[in-house]
């Protein structure tokens, strides 16, 4: 019977596979090298695929039974020690963190994607502000990783203006422009915001690569000034005004980069302090209050325009501040760097983390990041194997990595509430 | 709680809440045309109709959405009708919308505090009070606010805007769609809110049985127009009022 079972499925699995390799397989145009276009036929690696496919459906069936993967809302036997190691795990990885420099092993190669990853986090975070505790679906985020970006580039090269001068005026002018964008959507929410804040990251971008007489349009702008640690230059020079000179250090290429992951580091875990701190007051809280009801919340007098544009603003300033990081540690910016792609990565960080979870956002970021970059081995097959690890984690954990959900008040005790508890979006 | 409690029905003096030919649309939808209602300190006063009659859009044009096109709002002699809807709501009108609309991610405790968070006093006091009246709730305190029943969903709901410390409290068809029973424990709640502690309440129902028995005045909206008006005993007896909203007998 489960034989009978196994065999037609495979069947019909063979049948999908070979609707989907046979033209895509199978079939191939290459240029002959006369230049002219020639079919190439594959029929033997498309029939391996196909019978692959089929056969794996088939030991499936036979082994577990035709189990379709569903989402339940019954906690799973990994929840409990799940839990318990998540208790230790913020921890662990904040030291791990700050420790990263001089863990013996750690080179140059570890320590860019250690910023790379950090980067993303702090990213993370402060689209989180909007999207994930505010509940405002932004599709555009990049835009003002873009504009903190490009205010540094514009005032470091304009006025001569410090790193430490412009950081923060780069995340006030991202700030400005997140009112800006939050002033027309106002009144939207959902889809149409999604649709609304897309074309606002995309007309940001344009107007970059069209602007030519002030930014250089796609050709980018470079030599942009790198951070020096409060006033002293690193250089391989050793002198006494250099940073490896003032500190009577060996020069080493390697005192910037540690100096720059230790200042993401610290911008990271700037915008967790406030998300954190500001998510237990009155405008944190309304925020969230924002997300689950809009009626409800207006009934209860709260201001929605305030509340929604200190949202913008706020998630707006910390996509800033790591534009203007970002501007710095490459030295050269270009519109290239602020497609579309870079909002979708971003969001595809918060939803996966588990919109609102902190240590889920930074789980997510080191996953995605990280993962793009041990895959790369696999070349062509990264993107595979990476979407198919997306495709098992959303499975297994339909509400992101990090579902439970810490009240802001409570009588006596905090107690984490488990995301099964209710659906997504709604009771 | 002190809270004013002047008897029922018996100010003849500035009423606490007074529209007077009030009109609000919808686009070109015109829901109310020329509602004239007034709301004394210390009475229960009830909305009835029928659905689509404009019972909701006239809690909801109170508070300013939608706004009235013509006519007059005033609470306490002042003129809210354009002020800004999170202005009316902090101005000592709270309300209990339609469908409850709890926050259902967010615990008990954390919808209440929200109710208490914009009129920015301690809440300690108020959380005592509503927990005295829905003793249900503080065993619920700690659970989000989704995974409540239908009937302690709505004590929230009212809880949450006692929070604020309203003067008027604005309850938008608070036994929708609650068992009998559960729907008279809320009535009963309403009741001893106004007789305990003098606070005044506009109550739209479609139950118009018990919302009569327990109002002092009542209203009947047809279609954007009040066409009666009168004590709550006094219209549950009359015959057309029967004929209309209690099935007739």
């Amino acid at each position: 019977m489960r034989f009978r079972l196994a065999l037609r499925d495979a069947a019909v699995t063979g049948l999908v596979a070979a609707g989907l390799f046979l033209p895509m397989v199978a079939l191939r145009t290459d240029v002959a090298p006369n230049g002219a276009l020639f079919l190439r036929t594959r029929w033997s690696d498309a029939a391996i695929l196909i019978t692959l496919a089929a056969l794996a459906r088939f030991v499936l069936v036979l082994w577990l039974g035709r189990r379709i993967p569903v989402a339940s809302t019954a906690s799973p036997w990994w929840e409990e020690p799940l839990r318990r190691a998540g208790k230790l795990l913020t921890p662990l990885l904040l030291g791990v963190a700050v420790m990263l420099p001089f863990i013996p092993g750690t080179g140059r190669y570890e320590l860019d994607l250690g910023v790379l990853v950090l980067t993303y986090v702090m990213l993370g975070w402060g689209l989180n502000i909007v999207v994930g505790l505010a509940g405002l679906l932004d599709l555009g985020y990049v835009a003002f990783y873009a504009v903190g970006a490009y205010s540094y580039a514009l005032l470091a090269h304009a006025f001569g203006l410090s790193f430490w001068i412009c950081l923060p005026l780069a995340g006030i002018l991202a700030g400005f422009w997140g009112v800006l964008l939050g002033f027309p959507v106002l009144r939207l929410r959902g889809d149409y915001l999604a649709i609304v804040t897309l074309a606002f990251g995309e007309i940001i971008r344009v107007v970059l690569v069209n602007w030519v007489s002030l930014t250089n349009g796609p050709n980018g702008m470079s030599g942009i000034p790198r951070p020096s640690f409060f006033g002293l230059p690193f250089n391989m020079s050793g002198e006494p005004d250099t940073f490896a000179g003032f500190f009577g250090l060996e020069p080493s290429p390697l005192h910037r980069v540690i100096f720059l992951y230790y200042l993401i580091l610290g911008l990271a875990l700037l915008t967790n302090w406030v998300s954190i701190r500001l998510r237990r007051q009155p405008l944190g809280r309304a925020w969230e209050a924002l997300r689950e009801d809009e009626i409800a919340c207006r009934a209860l007098g709260i201001n929605i325009t305030t509340t929604k544009l200190t949202a913008f603003a706020l998630g707006a300033m910390f996509g800033g501040f790591a534009g203007a990081f970002f501007a710095t540690r490459q030295g050269f910016i270009s519109p290239e760097s602020f497609t579309f792609i870079e909002s979708a990565i971003i969001l595809a960080i918060v939803v996966l983390g588990g919109m609102g979870s902190q240590i889920g956002i930074a789980l997510a970021a080191l996953i995605m990041i990280g993962g793009f970059e041990v895959f790369r081995g696999l070349e062509e097959w990264r993107m595979l194997v990476f979407g198919a690890a997306m495709v098992v984690i959303m499975v297994l954990r339909p509400r992101g990595l990090v579902s439970s959900r810490t009240p802001t008040v409570a009588l006596g005790k905090r107690k984490a509430i488990s995301g099964s508890l209710v659906g997504e979006g709604h009771g | 709680m002190a809270r004013r409690a002047e008897s029922a029905g018996q100010t003849m003096s500035q009423p606490m809440l007074a529209l007077e030919e009030v009109c609000a649309s919808y686009g070109a939808v015109q829901a109310l045309k020329g509602v004239s209602v007034h709301v004394h300190a210390g009475e229960i006063v009830t909305l009835i109709g029928a659905n689509g009659a404009g019972k909701s859009t006239l809690l909801m044009t109170i508070c300013g959405d939608p706004r009235a096109r013509s006519g007059q709002i005033l609470f306490d002699g002042q003129d809210i009708t354009r002020q800004p809807t999170h202005a009316i709501m902090r101005g000592g009108i709270a309300q209990a919308p339609e469908g409850r609309r709890i926050f259902p991610r967010m615990t008990v405790m954390e919808n209440l505090i929200m109710g208490a968070e914009i009129a920015g006093h301690d809440p300690a006091r108020d959380l005592e009070h509503v927990f005295t009246l829905f003793p249900r709730l503080k065993e619920r305190a700690t659970q989000r606010g989704g995974t409540l029943s239908g009937g302690e969903q709505q004590m929230l709901a009212i809880g949450r805007a006692l929070m604020a410390r309203p003067r008027l409290l604005l309850l938008d068809e608070p036994s929708l769609g609650l068992a009998p029973l559960i729907a008279k424990q809320i009535f009963a709640a309403i009741r001893e809110l106004n007789e305990r502690e003098g606070l005044t309440v506009l109550l739209v129902e479609q139950n118009a049985n018990q919302a009569l028995r327990l109002a002092h005045r009542g209203y009947v909206l047809v279609t954007g127009r009040i066409t009666l008006e009168g004590p709550g005993r006094e219209l549950l007896s009359r015959p057309e009022i029967r004929a209309a909203y209690l099935g007739g007998h």
